[in-house]
């Protein structure tokens, strides 16, 4: 477990170096795919099935393929691109690694920093039980009803904006 | 077993990691695949913290699939955006957008 966890993590963190610094923004993109794929990696390590499902239908299926079209539907402007980063790019990287400082110290002060995971209990179905918080009115059924309208907004919001108006 | 502290460093790096290209980048879709990147980060931390601290109370796993409909969502109007700027203005890169800069 502890070796399959290490190379899922080299391989999120590799990637995700490429996405945000590979030039030709179809790589980026596939790069996305890696990190994206490595990450329902660990929700299945994390006895999270349900979720490695989803993460590799909607995010590889449906994001990262969204993103493949709209790299396509603009690419005449990136032949003519200079560099990919912008010129205070070093300003950004400082940031990312004081925020990176900032958050590892400030998690390492918590005192349940090392816990390890107690066993699920014996016959505890996870998927069973999520689709039951998700429709019980004593759970989630709320939030779970203003996301999906939060969806739907979106989706029509975002047909209206990319209309071809002639 | 694997400790919830290589979790959250994992998932601290890759929220850096994304920082840096929403930050870095000129590109407005890849600016949008640096927020993919931290809300994938803020995913590993809620499954993390519901598997170690209380798998029977299923809150983790809920508030993980809601940010997955945000981020769909986000990304559905966030490419929108860019087409119809690319539509109007031949251009996606995020420094030239300067049509409301003083």
């Amino acid at each position: 477990m502890t070796t399959l966890f290490l190379i899922t993590a080299v391989v999120i963190l590799a990637s995700a170096m490429m996405v945000v610094t590979s030039r030709n923004l179809v790589h980026a993109a596939l790069w996305l795919v890696s990190t994206l794929f490595g990450v329902a990696v660990l929700y299945a390590i994390l006895n999270a099935g349900f979720l490695a499902v989803v993460q590799v239908v909607v995010y590889i299926g449906a994001i990262a393929i969204l993103f493949i079209f709209a790299v396509m539907l603009t690419r005449r402007e990136m032949r003519d691109t200079g560099p990919g980063l912008n010129k205070n790019w070093w300003v950004s990287a400082l940031v990312s690694l004081l925020i990176f400082g900032g958050l590892a110290y400030l998690l390492s002060s918590w005192n349940g920093f090392s816990r390890t995971s107690a066993a699920l209990p014996s016959g505890f179905d996870a998927v069973s039980a999520l689709g039951n918080a998700l429709i019980s009115p004593d759970a989630y059924v709320l939030p779970f009803e203003v996301a999906s309208v939060l969806l739907v907004a979106a989706l029509v919001g975002a047909v209206y904006i990319a209309f071809n108006r002639k | 077993m694997i400790p919830i502290s290589w979790y959250l460093i994992l998932s601290a790096a890759l929220f850096s990691i994304g920082l840096f290209g929403v930050l870095a980048r000129r590109n407005a879709i890849a600016i949008l695949l640096g927020v993919e990147l931290m809300l994938n980060a803020v995913n590993i931390n809620l499954v993390a913290f519901w598997r170690y601290l209380d798998p029977v109370q299923m809150t983790g796993q809920v508030f993980a699939i809601i940010v997955f409909a945000v981020a769909a969502a986000e990304v559905a109007v966030g490419l929108a955006l860019v087409i119809s700027v690319y539509r109007n203005r031949k251009t996606v890169v995020a420094d030239e957008l300067d049509l409301m800069k003083w």
